[in-house]
């Protein structure tokens, strides 16, 4: 074993190449397509937002990347190995330099705040109680929890679930962090008091993060690049700017929806409301 | 012309039953699967460096087994007393009531006290583990159990599988003295027989056979019971109404199976 496991990762991979490269990924989930043809490379160090409506397969590819689904066909390559066929033992070993903080936290209910952090790090590492205790500890002082490790997860608002989520997440130091709609049900001084803390994991770890997210406010905040997708395609791929100035309409349509749905005809909402006909 | 409309009913039915057999040889399948992995990790883990938590197993034998003493007591305590009420009941026209004590030791120790305990087992922890596995299925738990590189298996279902198979024989033998116990006491309160003489005509009957014919049958009832509950709970969907489904119907299907496989037992065992 190399003492480091970033360095043992560069010299596998030459620093230019993607961390995660997918190729003309295509899954089905019965007869239905989720997912047609999706090519995406993501860099070392970015914070890539995918970014789309609600059964755009936003959700699906972030599955795929985590290899809790297999494709219909494509390849998805996490730090140059391909991990749609790679044997469970493989993926073990890779999937230590991943973390992951899902949507609804996925905290075990079971456990203290405390125990989930230290979860990994009791399963993965042989490290001694009183260091796991320590570096448990120094994951939840980074997501300002310090103090909550004897409390259920039962016992936290929305916002600090999804906190103490990341601090298991990145309790391994992981290479690669992903994100399951980190604001989603958040009010918006937390959401963005998350976001803060995403962009800052990256600057202080060095990480490569992936969001998912279907908040604008949000992926506008935090992106380096974004990949939009909408019905199992990628609409566009590019910087915050250039997504919001790309010609493309569905991208248009789906950046101005929101501003769109607050200005309703008065006429047509109030026909709405008491359930007339409308005139013709 | 669609053809599925042109089929006949009987064809129709034949279909049904081929889907019908087909999904149960599936769910057969995965239990099976679910069941050598358990064993797998349980004697390989180590190798991989991912061995069973022992403070896991013994956090399950607690629930599953220590705290089942009282119910399980209780119930068997009874049934102990059913057993001779009935036994020197069915005797008495022949004057044979001083021979209840074999009727009872051997209706127990066979056959009521690892059914009862299983059935309970069943109810108190079978659907216990449906309804933790099913919440952690539609919470994400499971996924990142997953992710994190900790085979769920391994972590949740070996420790509960092992707890079963040494809790629920463990039960069963507590099950078997209660029950020889509220028999004794009522057989010596209504016939005036001696405790003593109670207890040598017990360990008269009994050999060694009939122990171990219980206690085999509840070493089989925890596995059935496990992986009904871990397969149930699994195969959630639908949110919290569907932990609901799957908790009432682990329980439903292992107290069936624990029947079954009984009788099954009792057939190839005993004749």
């Amino acid at each position: 074993m190399t003492a480091d496991p970033r360095a043992a990762v560069s010299d596998e991979l030459g620093a230019a190449q993607p961390i995660i490269e997918i190729r003309d990924l295509v899954t089905h989930y019965g007869d239905r397509e989720i997912l047609s043809g999706v090519s995406l490379e993501i860099q070392r160090g970015e914070i890539m937002v995918i970014m789309g409506g609600s059964g755009s397969g936003k959700s699906t590819l972030l599955r795929h990347m985590l290899r809790l689904e297999r494709p219909t066909s494509g390849s998805v390559r996490i730090l140059g190995r391909e991990i749609t066929t790679m044997s469970e033992f493989d993926f073990y070993a890779l999937s230590r330099k991943m973390g992951v903080a899902f949507q609804g936290g996925a905290l075990l209910s079971s456990m203290t705040v405390g125990e989930n952090v230290m979860l990994p790090l009791r399963e993965r590492t042989s490290l001694d109680p009183e260091t796991i205790r320590i570096m448990m500890r120094l994951k939840l002082e980074v997501v300002n929890l310090a103090g909550f490790e004897d409390l259920m997860p039962a016992e936290l608002s929305g916002g600090m679930i999804k906190r103490a989520a990341f601090a298991r997440a990145v309790a391994m130091d992981p290479l690669l962090l992903f994100c399951d709609e980190p604001s989603a049900g958040l009010d918006p001084v937390v959401s963005r008091s998350l976001d803060e803390l995403i962009v800052r994991l990256r600057d202080a770890l060095g990480m490569t993060i992936v969001v998912v997210t279907h908040e604008l406010d949000s992926a506008f905040r935090i992106a380096d690049r974004i990949t939009v997708l909408d019905n199992g395609e990628i609409l566009a791929i590019g910087t915050v700017e250039e997504v919001k100035n790309s010609p493309n309409d569905r991208i248009q349509s789906l950046l101005h929806r929101r501003l769109r749905e607050t200005e309703p005809d008065p006429e047509e909402y109030l026909a709405r409301l008491t359930g007339a006909q409308k005139r013709a | 012309m669609a053809p599925n409309r042109t089929r006949s009913a009987g064809l129709r039915a034949v279909e049904a039953t081929g889907r019908g057999t087909a999904r149960l040889l599936d769910t057969f399948g995965y239990a099976m699967s679910l069941l050598s992995q358990s064993l797998y990790w349980l004697a390989l883990g180590p190798r991989h460096g991912q061995k069973v938590r022992v403070d896991s197993v013994f956090a399950e034998m607690m629930e599953v087994g220590i705290h089942a003493i009282p119910i399980v007591s209780l119930l068997t305590f009874t049934i102990g007393i059913v057993l001779a009420i009935q036994g020197i009941d069915l005797l008495r026209p022949f004057g044979a009531e001083q021979q209840v004590g074999i009727g009872v030791a051997l209706g127990a120790t066979r056959e009521f006290a690892p059914l009862i305990t299983g059935i309970l087992v069943a109810g108190r922890s079978g659907s216990a583990l449906a309804a933790r596995i099913g919440f952690m299925t539609i919470n994400e738990e499971i996924a990142a159990l997953e992710v994190m590189g900790i085979n769920p298996i391994r972590f949740l279902v070996a420790p509960a599988l092992l707890a079963m198979i040494v809790m629920l024989p463990a039960l069963t033998i507590m099950a078997d003295f209660v029950a020889l116990l509220g028999a004794g006491l009522y057989i010596a309160a209504d016939l005036g027989m001696t405790m003593s003489a109670y207890m040598a005509q017990t360990l008269d009957t009994l050999d060694v056979d009939d122990l171990m014919h219980g206690l085999s049958k509840s070493a089989i009832f925890a596995v059935v019971v496990t992986v009904i509950g871990v397969v149930e709970g699994a195969n959630v969907t639908g949110g919290a109404e569907g932990v609901g489904r799957a908790t009432t119907s682990s329980v439903v299907k292992s107290i069936s199976a624990i029947v079954l496989t009984d009788m099954f037992f009792v057939f190839v065992a005993a004749r």
